[in-house]
């Protein structure tokens, strides 16, 4: 198996999508928002308990292939306890990671556990996937009461 | 040679190894194509077609004196003949030229449908179609107050005509039908379906996006009332598409779109609409697309239909089998009459990331819902992952297909 293979399906993503953490409605919740991804029928909805500007907690449900349920699971762990603005921030950098130049740096370095997402660069038709869960938890934050789609 | 001449199949033994060779898109970069139900590749006489249509044969149709018009529009005609010779229609005039099947359907709807469906009035179609066959009789049924009536299908993917013939009655004005579903395989009775719909008065429209390719299609004996195809899945260019109607009923319809080549005369108080099939092909047509789509339909027949559909059962037969010794592997869509589709799903794996593999390892296949989401919802998956085979599929292609998903099982143990 070629090596680009096992650098999108690290054992870590393998891992998150067996057993997504956080995988359920937090006890209390006070924004949501639901991730479609039409193409592949992936359907995300990311829970958020949001006080003070700080994610108290947060949560996610529904269905996705390995690189979205593994990106929303990693996702509800680093940002739980964080400010608004500096998940907002993450997101801003998770998603630079996710689609640079795969001949380039792949960045990254204050992303922390979320390198092993840095693969995705090289399957550009995966970036929508691993970025699903952000995008909603993005339209959380805001709480438009609009889907987020990645089309 | 004469165009009847020309569609008279060879009888020579079919060689998908040497029909691949017709495909430059197929030679030297070792893909290996599995989602010619999505599109079909295009052999090198297509291409030549279009190619020739542009620096030989080039002019506006139906406009002009001059000699090169002439013949532009012999050769544009030409191909309504060929259309009508392979798929049996009486008359040339009963094929209309649009972009695809889609545009077929919604024409049919927009006419025949709005001059002939009322309040109350019902549409049948069934459980595994195409979004293309569903949405617009749903626009119709809300523009007019009538039903749309779903036939439903048993768990093989096969049409349960019984519950088909109980939601037919004399309110049931159109029924629309896939010949062969594009998610499932599934061939339709049409015949039988059409039979049983005539009986209660209703029109019957069959969408051939997927038969085309694959099976010899007589809509004479059908006995069909529209049939709707794609150029580009029977190996042509995108763009063109046809639409057969029964020329009784064509004549009938009121025009779809208003513009050039429609009329006979236009006066600002009132214009008169031409005869069939032109009154349904508003605009300057697809003209270099419809000289590819006659050079596609001459290669499809040049390999003979039969020995096409003979090569892609026993190849059927033999991915079905081998697919079925995959652990976790289950398919989805196993009537009894089916045709070279192949939809399945990967246990605990999601069919996109099975897609991601099989692309990485060269495998080009389809995953998702396939434009057939109440398909989906009846066998309770989001997504499947498809391979659909066509004339240059090999046993080779399906045993790399094996391998590739034992990578799969690996990486995802
Ligand atoms: C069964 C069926 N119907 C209709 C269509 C629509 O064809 P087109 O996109 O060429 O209009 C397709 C193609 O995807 C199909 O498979």
């Amino acid at each position: 198996m070629s090596s680009d293979l096992r650098e999108l399906y690290q054992s870590v993503i393998l891992d998150h999508n067996k057993h997504p953490r956080n995988f359920c409605k937090p006890k209390c919740s006070n924004r949501t928002a639901e991730g479609v991804n039409p193409l592949c029928g992936d359907q995300l909805t990311v829970y958020l308990d949001v006080e003070d500007g700080v994610v108290k907690d947060v949560g996610f449900s529904g269905t996705g292939c390995a690189i979205s349920t593994a990106s929303a699971s990693l996702m509800t762990q680093t940002i739980k306890g964080m400010k608004i603005e500096e998940a907002e921030r993450l997101f801003k950098g998770f998603r630079e990671m996710v689609t640079a130049d795969p001949q380039s740096d792949p960045g990254g370095k204050d992303l922390g556990k979320l390198t092993v997402f840095s693969g995705v660069r090289e399957f550009p038709m995966r970036v929508k996937c691993a970025t699903l869960a952000w995008h909603a938890m993005s339209e959380a934050l805001h709480d438009t009461g609009e889907t987020a789609t990645t089309e | 040679m004469s165009t009847a001449e020309r569609l008279a199949p060879r009888d020579e033994a079919f060689d998908p190894a040497r029909a691949k060779q017709d495909f430059p898109i197929l030679q030297n970069t070792g893909l290996i194509f599995l989602d010619s139900a999505a599109s079909a590749q295009k052999p090198q006489c297509v291409i030549d077609a279009i190619a020739n249509c542009y620096s030989r044969d080039y002019a506006n149709i139906h406009r002009g004196v001059y000699e090169l018009s002439a013949r532009a529009t012999a050769n544009f005609e030409a191909v309504r003949e060929t259309t009508q010779l392979f798929i049996g229609a009486a008359e040339a005039r009963e094929i209309v030229f649009v972009r695809n099947t889609t545009e077929a359907i919604n024409l049919v709807a927009a006419t025949y449908g709005r001059q002939n469906v009322g309040p109350g009035d019902e549409v049948l179609v069934t459980e595994m179609e195409h979004h293309s066959n569903i949405v617009p009789w749903q626009m119709l049924c809300e523009e007019k107050g009538a039903v749309l009536r779903v036939a439903p299908m048993d768990d093989r993917g096969a049409l349960i005509l019984d519950e088909f013939e109980k939601l037919l009655c004399p309110r049931t004005k159109i029924v629309a039908v896939a010949h062969i579903s594009n998610a499932l395989g599934t061939v339709n009775p049409v015949e039988e379906i059409t039979r049983l719909a005539h009986a209660q008065g209703a029109v019957v429209v069959i969408d051939g996006a997927q038969a085309i390719p694959h099976h010899r299609v007589d809509v004479a004996s059908l006995d069909c009332d529209f049939y709707a195809l794609s150029s580009h899945k029977v190996f042509g260019p995108t763009g063109v598409g046809v639409l057969y109607g029964k020329a009784a009923l064509l004549e009938s319809m009121p025009p779809y779109q208003g513009g050039g080549s429609m009329i006979e005369t236009v006066r600002f108080e009132k214009s008169t609409y031409a005869e069939i099939p032109q009154r349904f092909e508003a605009g300057t047509p697809d003209i270099g697309g419809v000289a590819g789509f006659g050079a596609a339909l001459d290669y499809v027949t040049g390999l003979g239909l039969d020995a096409i559909e003979r090569h892609e059962r026993e190849l059927l037969a033999y991915a079905t089998d081998v697919l079925a010794k995959v652990p976790g592997l289950r398919l989805i869509g196993t009537a009894p009459q089916k045709a070279a589709v192949i939809s399945f799903s990967l246990e605990g794996v999601h069919p996109h990331d099975v897609g991601s593999i099989l692309d990485h390892e060269g495998i080009a296949v389809r995953t998702g819902h396939h434009c057939a989401q109440p398909v989906m919802e009846h066998f309770g998956v989001p997504a499947t992952v498809r391979a659909s085979l066509a004339l240059y599929n090999t046993r080779e292609d399906i045993d790399a297909l094996v391998r590739a998903l034992q990578t799969v099982r690996e990486l995802f143990k």
